[in-house]
Parts: structure tokens; sequence; C-alpha cells
């Protein structure tokens, strides 16, 4: 009994030596089975992947970003996917309304068990699922809203934005004037939530200490108000020769109309939120909005100096092909094919090891992507500590018919 | 001081919206006794009719006296077919349904227009009154509408005889009838005179703050302060209550409380005449003998 237990130690020993020998030498090929991890909502076959939409009510304009990812995801499956894996995206409504948007999340994340959602519109919307995703641990990943706050690797580590922040923008602007205008007199117009104090917040912060005193005057509107009138005539009374207007379209077109109408002048900066041709400058007249200055990171599809250009010509021919019910003059196609492909770039570095935690990882490991509708020199680069991929912009001006492009990439 | 002159202007230019919007409440109150809560929608509506038909190419004032008629018979249509069946139902299932239109006009206009905002056209394009830096052509423009509209209506009360059946009908409905009034079909004129007066109300709206479906939202609540204010049962009270209010919601706003507590004072303005004076500066107080 003894020797036979002996000679099947020593035996052992040797295989394991042996074994040692033979497989230490190369630690770093790869694991002989190929190591496919999965977690809830991935396979051998495909990805799910969730997001809630506002398809109806208010915000109902933005709801084309959600068809052209759908758009989008259908053209990866028709050439094969990612890593031969189908993309099955489900894209449910909310109406814009937070508590629509939990339930459907929860449907999402619970019942149908989605690897992540992706894209969730707006801040409110988004703000009400933060926490739970956070908990659950489900990347909540590239949210389409400018708020900063979803930049905080540190204590939302499963949340991601992917447009310029508000801040940022802000902090554009301020740079901007201090360089070009040192002894403006700003006015600015905000809206009175987060949203308009984010965007006055990084102003602030780029105009510095001794640069807040530039600002004459500083009025606030509420969503509810009929008109903004009243607030234009009051910066217009304080010699403001600067005017950062921080709006949303209908109160945008407004302001941009009453400054006319009473014959003030500012240098006009208008935050990106309400940059639209059709919905903003149209209606508040084109000849009021000569000479306003914003900021882009996208390619204008009516914009004629892209005609020729690879990446609007491919944007174009998917358009036709896959989305020919979506307008061609709308931005918000171009965000959603920006957004989409960043999101393809993801999956794709992630491989054959689908779970959450890596694809976080992975979201986090994007290195300068240079995407086909990005202007250009604008690029994709996040890291574990930065959770904001898109941190440049370049400044444009209106120039009675089209937004013109001048000066060069600017970061923050 | 020229600050301040310009938001005294600005302010009567928004407090002319505010004035036609309470007519518009004052209408159906003087011949239902209730205040209608989709009365901006219903407006909203409306004017997204008139756009559809300038946008088809109609001139603008084919367009307008179009959709009033289009508002006159549609209000008249909603009280015969919604409200007539809950006439005598408790004053909560009116509301109820009023809440319901209101929901139903919003999204039904979200839903054929979308929510984008669209230009409106104005009557008054500049230049055609002496604009000053004041006010603009379109504001003088449709203060006048306002004007015209509060003449109009006061005519047709004081000197027609359907304007007549109408007071009868809303102030003792039992005599009416009994010397040959048709109540009920007055009290569906009533609601096709408001539909019409916000329909005209939204078209002088609409250039200033712009279509969309919630363009009226803020509004009614100002216009309803306004209508209080003056005296719910009076046209020419209501008129001069949405200017108070548009003044001095601007002025406060600007120089005393700051601008975000102006919706505050449209609020505080409905709790205090209801608290102190419920029948509003002009309003006829009404005895009744027990």
């Amino acid at each position: 009994m003894n020797r036979n237990l002996l000679i099947a130690i020593v035996a052992a020993i040797v295989v394991a030596v042996a074994g040692y020998f033979v497989l230490a030498p190369k630690p770093e090929a790869p694991a002989p089975v190929a190591a496919k991890k999965y977690d809830p909502g991935a396979s051998d076959k495909e990805i799910l992947i969730g997001q809630t939409m506002p398809y109806s009510g208010p915000a109902s304009a933005y709801g084309t970003i959600g068809k052209a990812s759908a758009a989008y995801f259908a053209k990866i499956n028709d050439e094969g996917g990612i890593n031969g894996r189908k993309i099955k995206f489900v894209s449910l409504d909310d109406g814009y309304s937070p508590p629509k948007t939990v339930e459907q999340i929860r449907k999402l994340v619970e019942q149908d068990e989605v690897l992540f959602v992706f894209n969730t519109l707006g801040t409110p919307p988004n703000s009400a699922i933060h926490n739970y995703m956070n908990q659950k641990k489900v990347p909540q990943l590239f949210v389409a809203t400018g708020a900063t706050k979803w930049g905080d690797p540190k204590n939302f580590p499963w949340t991601m934005g992917w447009q310029p922040n508000y801040q940022t923008e802000g902090r554009i602007y301020a740079k901007y004037i201090l360089k070009e205008k040192p002894n403006a007199k700003i006015a600015v117009l905000y809206q009175n939530d987060d949203y308009g104090k984010d965007y006055l917040k990084g102003f602030k912060d780029g105009l510095g200490e001794a640069g807040q005193k530039l600002i004459v005057s500083e009025v606030s509107y509420e969503v509810t108000d009929p008109t903004v009138d009243s607030q234009v005539v009051t910066m217009k009374g304080s010699g403001a020769d600067t005017f950062f207007n921080i709006t949303t379209p209908k109160f945008a077109a407004q302001a941009i109309k009453k400054a006319a109408e009473i014959g003030w002048k500012p240098t006009h900066f208008l935050n990106n939120v309400s940059a639209s041709v059709a919905s903003v400058l149209r209606p508040a007249g084109l000849e009021n909005s000569k000479d306003i200055i914003t900021a882009a990171y996208l390619k204008d599809p009516t914009d004629k100096q892209w005609e020729n250009d690879q990446g609007y010509k491919d944007w174009l021919a998917w358009m036709k092909k896959y989305y020919p019910e979506g307008d061609l003059a709308n931005s918000f196609n171009v965000y959603g094919y920006a957004v989409t492909q960043t999101l393809v770039q993801v999956l794709k570095q992630c491989g054959d090891d689908l779970t959450r935690e890596n694809v976080m990882r992975q979201a986090a490991n994007l290195k300068d992507i240079e995407l086909p509708m990005l202007l250009p020199g604008i690029k994709v680069s996040t890291s574990p500590t930065d959770f904001y991929p898109i941190e440049s912009v370049r400044l444009q001006r209106f120039d009675g018919k089209e937004w013109v492009l001048f000066g060069d990439v600017i970061g923050s | 001081m020229e600050a301040f002159l310009h938001q005294v202007f600005s302010g009567l230019a928004t407090g002319g919206i505010y004035a036609s919007m309470a007519l518009a409440l004052v209408m159906i109150y003087q011949s239902t006794h209730h205040i209608n809560f989709s009365q901006g929608e219903m407006a909203t509506f409306c004017t997204f009719i008139a756009w559809a038909l300038i946008e088809t190419g109609f001139p603008y004032w084919v367009a307008f006296f179009a959709t009033v008629a289009i508002g006159l018979v549609g209000g008249m249509a909603i009280q015969r077919i919604l409200l007539r069946p809950v006439e005598n139902a408790p004053i909560l299932t009116n509301v109820i349904v009023f809440i319901g239109l209101l929901v139903i006009f919003n999204s039904t206009a979200g839903w054929i227009f979308d929510h984008t905002i669209k230009a409106f056209p104005s009557p008054f394009p500049r230049g055609t009154f002496f604009d000053t830096q004041y006010f603009s052509s379109h504001e003088i423009g449709s203060i006048m509408v306002t004007l015209l509209v509060l003449v109009a209506l006061y005519v047709f009360f004081r000197f027609t005889p359907l304007g007549l059946a109408m007071r009868a009908a809303a102030q003792n409905p039992v005599s009416s009838r009994l010397v040959g009034i048709r109540v009920s079909w007055m009290l569906a004129l009533g609601w096709g005179l408001a539909a019409a007066i916000g329909a005209i109300a939204g078209m002088m709206v609409a250039p200033i703050v712009y279509l969309d479906p919630n363009m009226m939202a803020g509004i009614l609540l100002y216009g309803f302060a306004g209508a209080l204010l003056g005296g719910i049962d009076n046209p020419w009270g209501a008129v001069f209550g949405g200017f108070v209010v548009g003044v001095l919601e601007n002025v406060l706003g600007a120089y005393v409380i700051g601008t975000e507590l102006k919706l505050t004072v449209a609020l505080v303005l409905i709790v205090g005449v209801l608290t102190l004076k419920p029948t509003g500066l002009f309003g006829k107080v009404v005895v009744t003998r027990v």
C-alpha cells in the first residue's frame, strides 16, 4: 500500500514538474481553450443591448437618434456582426419622463437581461437611473446628454457620457473671449436648472477669478416663462457688448429675435444645444442670426464643404440604404451614426470577453479614435480616469446662410 | 430710466398676450361658469391649423378667418359632443373632462405637427406701423387686435338679440327657457366663441413666442391671473388685468424680486385675489338673498 502511494506521489510530482517545464516557457501565449466569458445578454451568437429614447412626448425630436442607431446596427449585422456576433438592439420609448425611464430600464435589465444600456437620452431620465445602474453594475454607456456629472469614474464607474460636456463648452467660449476680447462686457442669459448652471459654471471657471468681473449682467429664465423679452431688455440696458446665450431652442430663437428688434448687437455666443439652423436660426430670422458664434464637433450634413468628403459620402450612402425615411438635413442622424460607431469600436475591442466589467474597461480604453463624421482633428479618447470621450470642439460663425468653421481645434 | 421704460413697454406687449387669453377665459366663464383648463391647448391647436393652411399656400387673412371659423365650429362641436352629457354632472366631472381635453389636444398637436418650434408669420411685419425701439409693429398690431375683439364682444353682447339671449341663458337658465331661448345651444355658442377668441389669441401670440404644442402652457397661467385680477365675469376688467400682470411681472422681475420668481408673481396674484377680493377689481359682487 505504502509503496503504491509513494509511486503515485512521485509520479504526480514528475508529471507536475514536467508539465511546468512544458507550459512555463510561454506564459504570454493565449490560453489554449478560448476563454469566452459572458455576462447576461451576451452569447456566441448575439449581444443584447438596451436603450430608452423619447419617441413620444415633448422631446420626441431626439427620437431619430435611436432610429439611426438601430439602422447602423442593421448595417453591422448585414456585414456579419461584431466578432461573429449579431447585435440585438432593444430601444424603448420613455417619453422623456424619468419614472417611465426607470420602469423601462428595470425591464431591460431584469427581464430582458441586456448586457448594457447604450445612449439613453436626456439629463433627467439618465439621472433617474444613475444610481440603479451603478448598484446593479450594468454599464450605462455613452449617455446622450452633455451634463458634466456623467464623467465621474470614482463614484459612478458604470456610467459614461460621450459628447463634449456643457462645462467644457462654457470654458471654451470663456477662453476665446479672454483672448479675442479681453475688455468685453459680458451678459449671460441662462435657463435656471442643472443644464443652465452647468454651462454657467464652466464659463465662469474659464474666465477665472479676474475674468468674472467682465460679467456685467447675469439673468435667468424659467422654462415656464412665455418669453425672455424682459431679460433681453435688461441685458441691453446693462451696456453689455458680448452675450453668452445658454438657452434651449425656443428661447434661443426668442432671444435672437428680440435682440435684433431692440437694436442690440453684441458678440453673440450661442450654446451648441441650440445651434440648429432649421429649428432655431431660421425661425429667429437668418438675418438676425448673422455673426452668432457656437461650438461644433460633428460635421453638419447641410454644409457644402463636406460634399466630397469620404466620411460624409459613406454617411449619405448608409442613410439612403438603412434609414431612407430619415431627414438628411438633421444633424441628430449624424450624432446617432457617430455615437454608435464609438460603441462598435468598444465591442470590437472586447473580443470574446463580453462581461460587463470588460465592456467598461474597453470603453475606458479608447485611444485617439477618429470617427468619419467628427470634425477633422477631433478625436475620441478615454482612460480609466477620463470618462469624457470627446473633449474638444471647433468654433463656427453663422454667415447668414450656414455655419462657417474658423480657428483650430480647441480643447478645454 | 430708458431701461425702465423698455421694461414697461415690453411688459405691455406680453400683457396684450395675457389679455387676449384672459378674454377667452372670461368668455367661457360667462356662458358656463366654468374655467376651461384646455383653453390654451385648444388655442394652440387652432394656431397649428392656421399654420398648416398658410404652409399650403393660403394668404394670411384667408387662413386667419378660416381658422376663426374652424375654432367657432370646433368649440361648439366639443360642447355638443363631449360636455352636453355631463352638463348636469358635478363640477369635478367637468374639470376632469377639461383636463382630458387638455391632454388630448396637446398630444395630438405633438403627434401631427411634432414638437420642434415653428415660426408663425405676423400680419404686421416690420415697418407696418411706426416701429420704435420700444414696440415692434407686431406688438402694437396684436394689442390693437385684442382691443378690437373686446369692442366686438361688447357690441355683440350689448346690442344684438343673440348676445342678449346668451346673457339671459347664463344668468337665469330656467326663465330663459320659458321665454323660448334654447339654453343648451347658447352654451355651445359660448364655447364656440371662446374657442374662436382663443384661436385669435394663439395667432397673435405665435409670432412672438413661436409655435409648439406647449406654447400656451405658461401663458394660460398668466392669463388666468389677469382674468381673476380684473374680474372673471368682466371682459374689460380681464383685459386690464392682463396688461397689469404683464407690466408687473416685468418690472418686479427686473428690479425687485429677480427673474427666478416671475411665475410666483402670477401665482401670488391668483391666491391673493381669490382670498382678498374674489370678484376681482371690476367684478360684480353677487349677492344672493337667502
